[in-house]
């Protein structure tokens, strides 16, 4: 075993002298480029800029909707601008942020690295992808300056068949953003069925890429669901084919079925990429073998084939059946169960582990908190009684930001964080990230907390005036948007800083173990040197220890026994030294 | 008004179910709580527990354990299908009208609640309900999805164009509680705001009573009160501009120009005639849309409205 080690020492000599010179980000140069470029990095990084914006806008919209709630009376907008406001705030969010924020950005950055692949399987498609998400993008702020809309974002029939504003224009952008879902989403699927570094089983994959592939299928096979539904919402819109108008024979209540067919699928596509960077922020930062990776890796696949048929908890009063929404709640349950398996599982992690807390893994527990919340909360809306009393009222408001935001954007920031070494090749601030990440999660709880007892007391949602006796838990809401902001502003600001003044990022400053962490920060266009070969599991810590530079040092005395299923046994590690020297040196 | 529940400060529980509603929060809170308390601690303490000193090691291989895995499963399982049929028991409570419910209609506008009653009396945004009795709504809309919601009675329903959906509660406290439109239905969905005032029987019977005959109201004071809530107001203004009607103000007294040429002076009985068969004169300019009141406005109401006009001048 000593052996073993020596390998590693060779191997970080070796990166030493590769440097900084060489990456993804300086060369090629020049802004065409970046234009025509089809490595999944850069992408990755116009996606992460492109979600940003969308974050940026969509927060603003955030802002004003919270200012004009300080008082029951009208403030700063009349009803036709808040409406409008809630809105776009709603559907930029959704549609323009949390969908593509994991996956098409961070995932599309670290996927291919983390099975060791140059690249995803279809390059140029991703780059369309990309082009298509900017052209529905368009759409949407077309649809802004022409006068806006006022649907809500579930564009919910009748009234959206009615109403004077651009709604053709917003559901025709949310339709062409469902194209570049889907391809994203096909060009993942190939991608970990094809191109798995040698040696990475499918039980070897970190639990990111399980987590991706869970999303990925229900964004093949839901959002065309999506397209086809607001395709019809703008025949009727245009040439008034009756499918949704009751005068006419048709059902505005079909609509309903159709949007959440789809839309009840989507929030899994929106918070199953944030359980995906939980797991690895996790154990990297408990530097310990995964708990229950299998129970974990299928519980993903288990909610994406769930979240298919549980669409109707959304429609408890719409007027559906009783038969329908007493099966519609029983299969809501079955869905909630695999999620709490996870968080017990990543609790259970840190045990014997060794923890630093830094930023990412304070964003890690930001997440076990707030989602826990998000989710035990969505029991009461399961249950149907309790959803007739709190459908529609600000508890929904409150549970789907703890699930979304405390959640999804949570892990979003856990994962910018935890990559933006790999990204950039930079450091970000600690100090700061601390300070900002505290900010985010003692603002966000003052903003959404008091809107679950708001909501027990019947505030109903979409409500520009409301009346005296929640004057009090709107304005502490407000309030916590200010603390919100402020984290923003701060994490902004030290992010952007760490472009040009951070210190230089080492291959893998958090220890991990993951195939990404072997390659240079930033790393080359062809992401690594030589096809890399897995020989550890992705969360051997017990056996397996890389520093900061990539040296690689095996454990000499660990134990195969016990602790280990078979499928997560790696027999490859003590396979020789001439095996293990020629594979350690290719991950420079 | 404040009754004993765990989670909702001042929202009354109203309704017979409603209390059934909050213990099933209220279980649901504790459990939550409980669970997640738990999960809380266990996370603090291991961060303080295993947190790193020094560099990296080599840490534990534990990868699982089948008792502990199959035990947080199963523990989760049987509470959520504990809450799930309890919440399934309640909902059947909701949805099964007792047969002798009083049944009363509700109509969704953009942006009101239109009531009506057994007895034909109706109501806009004020609902008037005997208490201990059940009730069955039979909701529809004349335009957009509204959704009609009293949290007092910890229940709501969607109101469907071109469609029936029913709801029923049976109030147990007498009071006004706030009913809200819940379905985003545009500009003034904010505004869409009711009351439910339940009231013993015999006030009840008073109600009814002086909704048809005016009670101890003038005419003329009932009369304007008929003009809203029999919905005139809808087509006929009474402050001069036109509408689907012609307006109110100031016709008593006046010669009237009628589609077939000819002119009437309006008094009593053309006004009375006009309320009892519209078509029979139909005043130039004007579609003959009215519908009839024959049968609908009782004599006593036909005298206050005409009062009522005669004072628009
Ligand atoms: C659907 C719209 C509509 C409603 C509701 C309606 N009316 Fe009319 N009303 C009309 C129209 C149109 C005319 C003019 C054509 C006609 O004379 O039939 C009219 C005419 C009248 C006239 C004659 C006015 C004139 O200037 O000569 C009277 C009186 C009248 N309505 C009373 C009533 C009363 C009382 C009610 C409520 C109980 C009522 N209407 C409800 C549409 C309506
Ligand atoms: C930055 C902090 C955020 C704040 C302060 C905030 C605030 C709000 C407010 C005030 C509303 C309107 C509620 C109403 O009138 O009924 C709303 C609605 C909504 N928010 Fe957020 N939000 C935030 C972040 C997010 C994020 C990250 C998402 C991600 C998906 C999101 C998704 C939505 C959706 C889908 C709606 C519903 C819109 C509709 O009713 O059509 N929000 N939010
Ligand atoms: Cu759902
Ligand atoms: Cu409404």
């Amino acid at each position: 075993m000593a052996a073993l080690m020596e390998t590693g020492v060779k191997g970080s000599t070796h990166t030493a002298t590769a440097g900084r010179t060489r990456n993804f980000l300086n060369s090629p140069k020049g802004i065409m480029s970046w234009i025509w470029t089809v490595d999944h990095k850069r992408i990755g990084v116009m996606y992460l800029f492109a979600v940003m914006f969308a974050f940026f806008l969509g927060g603003v919209f955030a802002l004003l909707l919270r200012f004009e709630l300080i008082r029951p009376t009208q403030d700063i907008v009349g009803p036709d601008m808040y409406n409008q406001l809630f809105t776009l705030h709603g559907a930029v969010m959704v549609f323009l942020f949390i969908i593509p924020a994991i996956p098409a950005s961070l995932g599309n950055f670290v996927l291919p690295l983390m099975i060791g692949a140059k690249d995803v399987a279809f390059p140029r498609l991703n780059l369309m992808s990309f082009y298509i998400y900017v052209v529905g993008a368009c759409f949407a702020v077309y649809s802004l300056v022409t006068g806006g809309v006022d649907t809500g974002w579930t564009f919910y029939t009748p009234y959206s068949v009615e109403t004077q504003t651009s709604v053709i224009a917003m559901t025709l952008g949310a339709f062409i953003l469902g194209f570049s879902s889907i391809f994203t989403g096909l060009n993942f699927i190939v991608t970990i069925h094809k191109l798995r570094a040698p040696g990475m089983t499918w039980f070897k994959m970190p639990l990111f890429v399980w987590g991706m592939y869970a999303t990925s299928i229900i964004q093949v096979m839901a959002t065309p669901v999506l397209g086809i539904t607001l395709l019809l919402l703008i025949l009727e819109r245009a040439f008034g084919i009756g499918i949704f108008d009751p005068a006419m024979g048709g059902d505005p209540v079909l609509y309903q079925h159709f949007f959440w067919f789809y839309s009840h699928p989507a929030v899994y596509i929106m918070i199953l990429p944030g359980m995906a960077i939980i797991s690895e922020l996790i154990a990297t930062f408990s530097h310990k073998r995964i708990f229950g990776y299998v129970p974990i890796a299928f519980s993903s696949i288990a909610i994406a084939l769930v979240s298919f048929i549980v669409w109707g908890h959304h429609m408890y009063t719409s007027g559906q059946s009783e038969l329908a929404a007493t099966v519609f709640s029983f299969l809501t349950f079955l869905v909630g169960i695999p999620s709490g398996v996870k968080v017990f599982n990543w609790v259970v992690t840190m045990y014997k582990g060794s923890l630093t807390f830094q930023a990412p893994m304070l964003y890690a527990h930001a997440f076990l908190c707030l989602f826990t919340i998000g989710g035990l909360t969505g029991i009461y809306l399961g249950a149907i009684s309790v959803d007739l009393h709190l459908h529609d009222t600000y508890f929904v408001v409150a549970h789907f930001h703890y699930v979304m935001m405390g959640g999804t954007v949570i892990a979003f920031l856990g994962g910018l964080h935890y990559w933006w070494p790999k990204i950039w090749g930079r450091m970000y601030d600690e100090f700061w990230a601390l300070v900002s990440a505290a900010l985010i999660f003692v603002g966000f709880n003052v903003t959404f907390f008091p809107q679950f007892i708001m909501g027990l007391q019947g505030m109903p949602r979409r409500y520009y005036t409301y009346l005296e006796q929640y004057q009090s838990t709107h304005l502490l809401s407000t309030v916590g948007t200010w603390i919100l902001g402020l984290g923003f502003i701060i994490m902004a600001i030290y992010l952007i800083r760490s472009l040009y003044i951070g210190k230089p990022a080492p291959k893998n400053p958090w220890f991990g173990l993951t195939l990404e962490w072997t390659t240079q920060s930033p790393p080359i266009t062809e992401n690594f040197t030589q096809t890399p070969k897995m020989l550890w599991h992705a969360y051997d810590y017990d056996r397996v220890l890389m520093d900061e530079n990539g040296m690689v040092t095996f454990n000499p005395n660990a134990e195969d026994e016990h602790a280990h299923d078979g499928r997560a046994k790696h027999t490859n590690g003590r396979n020789g030294k001439s095996h293990i020297e020629e594979t350690t040196r290719s991950f420079n | 008004m404040n009754q004993n529940s765990a989670t909702n400060m001042t929202l009354p529980q109203a309704s017979r179910f409603a209390s059934d509603v909050d213990s099933l929060v209220a279980f649901i809170t504790w459990g939550s709580v409980i669970l997640f308390v738990l999960i809380t601690m266990i996370s603090l303490y291991f961060l303080w527990k295993y947190r790193r000193i020094g560099a990296p090691t080599f840490t534990s291989p534990i990868s699982h354990n089948n008792q502990l895995e199959i035990t947080w499963t199963l523990i989760p399982t049987v509470l959520v299908f504990i809450i799930f049929f309890w919440g399934f028991k309640s909902y059947l409570d909701m949805r099964v009208i007792p047969a002798n419910s009083m049944e009363l209609k509700v109509t969704g506008k953009k942006w009101f609640w239109a009531i009506d009653y057994p007895n034909g009396t109706n109501s806009v945004n004020e609902m008037v309900l005997p208490v201990n009795k059940p009730v069955k709504l039979l909701l529809s809309s004349s335009d957009v999805i509204h959704s009609f919601y009293i949290p007092a009675f910890r229940t709501k329903m969607d109101a469907v164009p071109n469609r029936y959906t029913t709801m029923s509660f049976e109030p147990t406290m007498t009071g006004t509680f706030d009913i809200f439109c819940a379905e985003y239905c545009g500009k003034s969905h904010s505004g869409m705001i009711g009351k439910a005032r339940v009231v013993t029987e015999s006030e009840y019977a008073k109600w009814l009573e002086e909704a048809e005959s005016g009670g101890k109201m003038s005419p003329v004071e009932f009369g304007a009160k008929l003009y809203t809530s029999k919905a005139c107001a809808t087509c006929h203004s009474n402050d001069g501009t036109a509408n689907t009607g012609p307006t109110w103000k100031g016709i008593y007294g006046a010669k009237h120009k009628m589609a077939d040429g000819s002119e009437v002076v309006v008094d009593e009985n053309y006004l009375r005639q006009s309320m009892l068969e519209p078509n029979a004169k139909v005043v130039a300019g004007y579609q003959p849309v009215m519908p009839t009141y024959q049968g609908v406005l009782k004599e006593k109401q036909i005298d206050a409205l005409i009062a009522y006009i005669k004072t628009l001048k």
